[in-house]
């Protein structure tokens, strides 16, 4: 009898000892609701058990749906069975207790995408009013070999294996006990495992919250029955905007650069989300890098705008936040504010040294925007291609911006009609897939400063991108050649972002109360994970990625300031004040840079 | 499957007990009271034992099994000498008790006699120490596995839930042997069941190989019930009466006016 809990049990009996073996290593999937469905895995309330099968063939398959004599069957799963027909069979047969995944490289397809073939499809910019022969990826499919199994609705436990030792565990239970012999059915006593992934939220987020809100009136001990995806964005900008006056800010014409700051894949909280996010954040903290000193000494007539959105897997929470506060007046610019617009996408996968410029067609059948738009498109022309006018946004920001204002703007991509991106939110979209790889032998301090070919290429992409935006800004051509990347900040960036966060530079960037926290440090081993999250109540004040984000930005932006520790903790007038502590000494360094909770 | 293990095992355990207390105890209120102070009187004495093997393992090294082995013969042994000092300890007490009860009571005749005490005084003592052995099994029981996962026997359940049985009816036996003993003043009868009683909890060492220490555990569990048959005033003779009914004493001894 195994247990996969999400939970240790710290004081077992020794006689549960020698009934169960507990593990540990386990990601569940979990349930997910918005305002009409709910998606994801859940399991009964004391766990659901079945009789172990592991599924390599496919006799192993009919064994398990139609002729194993003692269902119900709990399936270990190899890599290679875990796409739609499998899991939809598995969904509608009522001998599948649960599924446990095995997650490994081997066997795996040379494609893996649970997510939608058209994400974000209902909430972008392109519906029955506006491009209604685009909308529903009518003309361009986005994300073909997606499976949608993300947005399926699961009535067993499904959980993740990602330890290989757990799983060699797994397997010799398996063949000691379950194994057929000669074709005959195994006898009793058989190896079994039990799951524990009770959701308590139901039908939808509207159900969900009058229950909640029940409890809380009602009940003596409110129990909270679904905790909303929150988290922060992230934003700055050239010039300093005063962050207490909302509205429209006078003699202020802004040029946005945006990307975007999560990732998400099959279960909860697994995201290494590469290709998908990471190149985009790399590729704008380095533009950040090669633009802020030419901009402090040669500013443009416009000021530029960064910001890093969060939470755009699940129909844009960040951008949708920002354009909302925004129309609200609720916010340091409003949409007059704003000249035009630059996302940078999926940037990673360059084949051939190209990058392409995604534009909206419809919004570009009026002529001012389609001049802005061409011109836009010619600061960018050096190494990317236009697009042709009939082809829609790919999912990005910029369409929340579009559905309130038809602005002009562009969209940087790699890919020219469907994404290249072969393993787009899912847990193979890791270091591996954009292709960061180091030689053996280096230690981690060597693997943080070693430029691979994906650093070089990124950093090319920033040194396009800032040259444009500061062409964009109004910025004159001949302080150009001054706005490059560094590779080298690109590299420890990638390293920092896809192989482990807890490296020497990051650590320099955190201030002391952040890094010291022990267990649940935001510095533990391994790549960050870039899933939103469940925000300020559930996870501490902010997510580590974008605590990450943050401090980077303060690094690049910021000026070293001669004030003491606890002046520094004190926030003054104008702007907030991080504190950096780097090897040596602790500095205070002042930015103008800004959390918007979402 | 499991919840029918834990019944199972449950009435397999405690069947025969709860069925004597129903029949024979439960209608008197003195005899119950008599039984609860009965158990009581174990759980003091399973509270002393714990006591002192708890602090010898926490000054003992923790790493070394043979000295935990040792530990834990140790406390048995102990445990076992101290649950007959208790027993012994009840007995003077009930005779002290007894003597009282005779004083308040407006009849002339004691209102129980010794050797119902000693029966109920055991039966106390087996159901205090039946619910100890067993209840912690049994709840394990109740989820949806068995044992056997590292290659124990499966037999777990079944066999512990056999002895439990077997423990609870040798109290019994040995109540009433014990005190029939300190009566007669017969000191060999308290030292055979004071040896019995190690012998039955030390064959416990020899599991998982069930088949040697619950045979040895019935055996003597038959000789002891032969004794304390013998004990309690019945004979070969008294026995076939009873079974063919044809018994006029008995019969006409229990037939109560209404």
């Amino acid at each position: 009898m195994l247990k996969g809990l999400m939970f240790l049990c710290v004081l077992c009996s020794s006689v549960e000892q020698k009934i169960y073996v507990v593990l540990n290593e386990t990601v569940p999937c979990v349930r997910l609701l918005n305002a009409t469905h709910q998606i994801g895995c859940q399991s009964s309330i004391s766990g659901d058990t079945g009789v172990l099968h592991v599924l390599e063939t496919e006799s192993d398959l009919d064994w398990i749906l139609s002729s194993g004599p003692h269902p119900p069957y709990m399936v270990i799963m190899e890599t290679a069975f875990f796409n739609r027909s499998v899991m939809m069979r598995m969904k509608n047969s009522s001998r599948v207790a649960g599924v446990a995944v095995i997650i490994s490289k081997t066997g795996l397809a040379d494609n893996f995408s649970p997510h939608t073939t058209c994400p974000n499809q209902n909430t972008g910019v392109y519906s029955e009013s506006y491009g209604s022969d685009l909308a529903n990826c009518n003309g361009t499919v986005w994300n073909p070999l997606g499976n949608g199994l993300s947005y399926e609705d699961f009535s067993f436990p499904v959980f993740a294996l990602k330890d290989e030792n757990q799983t060699q565990v797994l397997r010799k239970c398996y063949e000691d006990h379950n194994q057929r012999v000669n074709g005959s059915a195994p006898q009793y006593p058989l190896c079994a495992m039990q799951l524990f992934s009770h959701m308590h939220a139901v039908t939808d987020t509207v159900t969900c919250m009058r229950r909640t809100d029940l409890q809380n009136r009602f009940s003596i001990n409110p129990e909270v029955l679904c905790d909303p995806l929150s988290d922060f964005n992230v934003w700055t900008s050239t010039r300093p905007l005063n962050n207490s006056a909302k509205g429209h800010a006078a003699d202020e014409s802004v040029v946005i650069a945006a990307t975007r700051l999560d990732g998400r894949s099959f279960f909860w909280e697994q995201a290494p989300a590469a290709e998908g996010t990471v190149s985009g954040i790399v590729t704008l903290l380095a533009t950040i890098q090669a633009l802020y000193p030419v901009t402090q000494e040669a500013p443009p007539p416009r000021n530029i705008f960064f910001s890093f959105f969060q939470g755009e897997a699940f129909d844009y929470i960040g951008s949708s936040k920002m354009v909302y506060d925004m129309e609200k007046n609720d916010f340091v610019i409003d949409m007059n504010n704003v000249h035009s617009m630059l996302e940078i996408g999926q940037v990673g996968l360059r084949s051939g040294q190209r990058l392409w410029m995604h534009s909206d067609p419809v919004s570009r059948q009026n002529k001012s925007v389609d001049t802005e738009v061409s011109e836009e498109e010619g600061k960018l022309s050096l190494f990317s291609h236009a697009l042709s006018r009939s082809q829609p946004l790919p999912p990005s920001s910029f369409q929340r911006f579009l559905r309130a204002r038809r602005i002009p703007g562009l969209v940087l991509a790699d890919h020219n009609t469907s994404f290249t991106n072969r393993y787009y939110e899912s847990m193979y979209d890791d270091a591996e897939n954009l292709n960061v790889t180091y030689p053996p032998g280096l230690t981690p301090d060597e693997q943080l400063v070693y430029e691979t070919d994906a650093a070089k290429s990124l950093a090319e992409v920033a040194t396009l991108v800032a040259r444009s935006l500061y062409l964009q800004a109004g910025g004159e051509e001949k302080n150009l050649n001054n706005i490059t990347a560094d590779p080298k900040i690109v590299a420890q960036l990638l390293y920092g972002f896809l192989v482990q966060k807890n490296n020497s530079w990051f650590r320099s960037l955190l201030p002391p109360e952040v890094t010291k926290k022990g267990v649940n440090s935001i510095l533990s081993p391994g790549p960050p994970q870039f899933y939103i999250g469940l925000g300020p109540r559930v996870h501490g004040p902010a997510h580590s990625v974008t605590r990450f984000v943050q401090y980077i930005l303060a690094n690049l932006t910021g000026t070293v300031t001669n004030l003491t520790e606890s002046q520094c903790q004190n926030p003054s007038e104008l702007s907030t004040e991080n504190k950096d502590v780097n090897q040596t000494i602790p500095q205070c360094i002042v930015t103008s840079l800004f959390n918007i909770l979402i | 499957m499991t919840v029918a293990v834990f019944f199972g095992c449950t009435f397999i355990a405690f069947g025969p007990a709860v069925a004597l207390f129903v029949f024979t105890i439960a209608r008197d209120p003195l005899r119950v009271i008599f039984l609860i102070a009965g158990a009581f009187f174990w759980l003091v004495s399973l509270l002393l034992s714990s006591l002192v093997w708890f602090i010898t393992v926490q000054i003992s090294n923790k790493n070394s099994a043979t000295q935990q082995t040792g530990l834990l013969i140790f406390g048995v042994v102990l445990s076992v000498l101290l649950q007959e000092a208790f027993r012994y300890g009840y007995y003077r007490l009930l005779k002290k008790a007894n003597e009282g009860l005779l004083a308040l009571s407006q009849e002339d005749t004691m209102p129980i006699s010794i050797r119902q005490l000693a029966y109920v005084s055991g039966l106390g003592f087996g159901f205090m120490s039946g619910a100890f052995s067993v209840v912690n099994i049994l709840s394990d029981s109740l989820g949806p596995g068995t044992v056997g996962i590292h290659g124990d026997s499966q037999h777990y359940f079944i066999s512990s839930a056999f002895m439990t049985l077997a423990i609870i009816l040798l109290h019994m036996f040995w109540g009433v042997v014990f005190f029939e003993s300190c009566e007669r003043q017969r000191w060999w009868g308290l030292g055979a069941v004071v040896i019995s009683h190690l012998v039955v909890s030390c064959v416990s060492f020899v599991n998982p190989h069930y088949q040697g220490s619950l045979i040895p555990t019935y055996i003597i569990l038959s000789v002891m019930a032969a004794w304390a048959y013998l004990c309690a005033g019945g004979s070969l003779r008294n026995l076939k009466l009873c079974l063919t009914c044809k018994d006029k004493d008995f019969l006409l001894a229990n037939h109560r006016p209404r």
